[in-house]
């Protein structure tokens, strides 16, 4: 774990509706929202409900992922936007769904990058960048 | 049938600043005044004249008020004046706003544009460590930034990929078709070199799947266009290209929404579009279909209605896409070989039809009837997408 100095790739600002998330985080437990009103479940954090047919305001409660779920895309960059990412390259950008139907930005990591296929099963790998912030990492489950 | 503002309104003047990597000492000011100019002055009008204007001020905005600041830029006081935000779809999002204020009468000639600034003086990426400052970037940042979009389309491709099969060596033709159309247009920023399937294929992946001939070069630009009452625009120099119909399809704001990634929301748009002008894609004779990567225009051809969804593979195999071709597309070299300045890029596609309409695109004119021509728009990640049909009155 590098200090908030030392580490130089970006790092998430947490607000006041992403707090939980990052607080959960921190003691590597993965969550969401499910509104209370429609029980639509979402990603990423808000106050309001985006369910089709719900005007819910505030009715979104926090709720624990098992963790689980599959690669939905994935790309290898090889390409990085931020000079510190260069260190990285080749990496996985992907977007995960979780068991729960929620969907999220990513890396697959402790695999091959070539390896990473589209419907991979894969659990959530912590990565403690710093002492505030762990960022939800993926992956192979392990059989 | 309800009452539409189908043919009220045609573009009548266009300007356009060729695409180049840089363009030092200019700001976006002063190449949206220079496009502007050339519009205006196309459609034999005078500064006085313009009465509306829509400008937009590119994806990097430094504040609110950008008419206002380009009114007096230029010397022009409309009585109409807003904006539009939509990205990629800007330019052909325009046309249906500058038709729809027409038809309402808030003014008649209204001037559509905007521009991208790249000084070169600084370096392209950015340096430093950024915060992540919304509850988007927040969560997809932190994970490794793509260079512009290139990492979104990259991931849709690589799902198109297992869905359906098209890998670059198909992939690759709509490449080759778009370049060999820039290769007859002196304004088009890779005019002078061709390419073919196996340049393509060994250029280097830049977010894999998608090869670096396959993505769309940014560039320093600006695109302006002059709209018009119909019944002003037929005595005016110009053959016009009428407004038949369009829409803007919204889905999404980030690629991690619900919803298959590989359907575009240009089919929504489209459908609407097609039921306003009274067309179905096969009385379409040439398409400007936005094209920042080979994909958008793969998945773009499929939900518009050229070819059933996971086809465009083969498709544009079969077919050929140059301006002499039967299924002429991007007939100047589409964004991707014609150069992207930002939002310019997706409204030079919209001058470009409105050349072909007026048989007025010299090397590259499509040598077969332009009555009706297609075009789209696409902004964010198949996020807000705009169709939009232009007619010459053959096709009224």
């Amino acid at each position: 774990m590098a200090t908030t100095s030392e580490y130089k790739k970006p790092l998430p600002t947490p607000s006041h509706v992403s707090r939980p998330f990052w607080d959960a985080a921190k003691e590597h437990r993965l969550t969401y929202q499910r509104c209370t009103a429609c029980g639509t479940r979402v990603f990423y954090p808000r106050d309001i409900c985006p369910g089709p047919e719900c005007f819910g305001v505030g009715t979104l409660e926090w709720v624990e992922s098992s963790g689980k779920g599959w690669v939905y895309a994935c790309s290898i960059s090889y390409q990085p936007a931020h000079p510190s990412f260069a260190e990285d390259v080749p990496y996985v950008l992907a977007i995960i769904e979780l068991d729960e139907g929620v969907r999220m930005h990513t890396n697959v990591v402790g695999i091959d990058p070539k390896e990473v296929a589209i419907g991979m099963r894969v659990e959530v790998a912590w990565d403690d960048v710093t002492p505030e912030i762990s960022l939800p990492k993926f992956r192979p489950i392990q059989k | 049938m309800k009452d539409t503002m189908r043919g009220a309104a045609a573009i009548v003047g266009i300007g356009e600043l060729k695409p180049e990597r840089t363009r030092p000492g200019r700001d976006a000011m002063s190449l949206l005044a220079e496009a502007a100019y050339l519009a205006i002055q196309d459609a034999g009008l005078t500064k006085a004249d313009i009465d509306g204007m829509i400008l937009e001020e590119g994806m990097t905005p430094t504040g609110s008020g950008y008419n206002t600041k380009m009114g007096e830029y230029m010397g022009i006081f409309p009585t109409f004046a807003t904006g539009c935000d939509a990205q990629g779809a800007a330019g052909v999002t325009m046309a249906l706003q500058a038709a729809a204020y027409i038809n309402a009468g808030l003014c008649d000639y209204v001037l559509c544009g905007m521009s991208a600034a790249i000084d070169g003086s600084r370096p392209r990426r950015p340096a430093g460590p950024g915060h992540t400052d919304t509850a988007t970037s927040e969560f997809a940042v932190p994970f490794g930034p793509t260079v512009g979009a290139n990492g979104w389309y990259a991931m849709i491709a690589k799902r198109y990929e297992k869905l359906y099969g098209a890998t670059v060596e198909k992939r690759a033709k709509i490449s080759v078709d778009l370049r060999y159309n820039a290769n007859h247009n002196p304004m088009a920023i890779w005019h002078d070199v061709p390419i073919t399937v196996d340049d393509v294929v060994k250029s280097r992946i830049v977010a894999d799947p998608l090869h670096l001939l396959e993505c769309v070069m940014p560039c320093a630009g600006a695109c302006a266009f002059i709209v018009t009452r119909a019944d002003i625009a037929r005595g005016m120099r110009h053959k016009p290209a009428y407004v038949l119909g369009g829409a803007n399809g919204v889905s999404r704001g980030n690629l991690t929404h619900v919803g298959e990634i590989t359907i575009s929301p240009v089919g929504r748009a489209a459908r609407k579009a097609f039921a306003m002008a009274g067309y179905g894609p096969s009385d379409v004779q040439v398409m400007e279909i936005y094209d920042s990567f080979t994909i958008t225009v793969m998945c773009e051809l499929e939900e518009s209605g050229f070819c059933p969804k996971g086809t465009a593979g083969d498709w544009v195999q079969d077919h050929d896409l140059t301006f002499k071709g039967d299924k002429p597309l991007n007939t100047h070299g589409g964004q991707l070989s014609y150069g992207q300045a930002s939002t310019a890029g997706g409204c030079a596609q919209v001058t470009e039809a409105v050349r072909q309409i007026r048989r007025d695109a010299g090397e590259h004119q499509v040598p077969g009837p332009t009555d009706l021509i297609y075009v789209t728009g696409s902004g964010g990640t198949f996020s807000q997408q705009s169709a939009l049909l232009l007619a010459s009155d053959a096709a009224l």
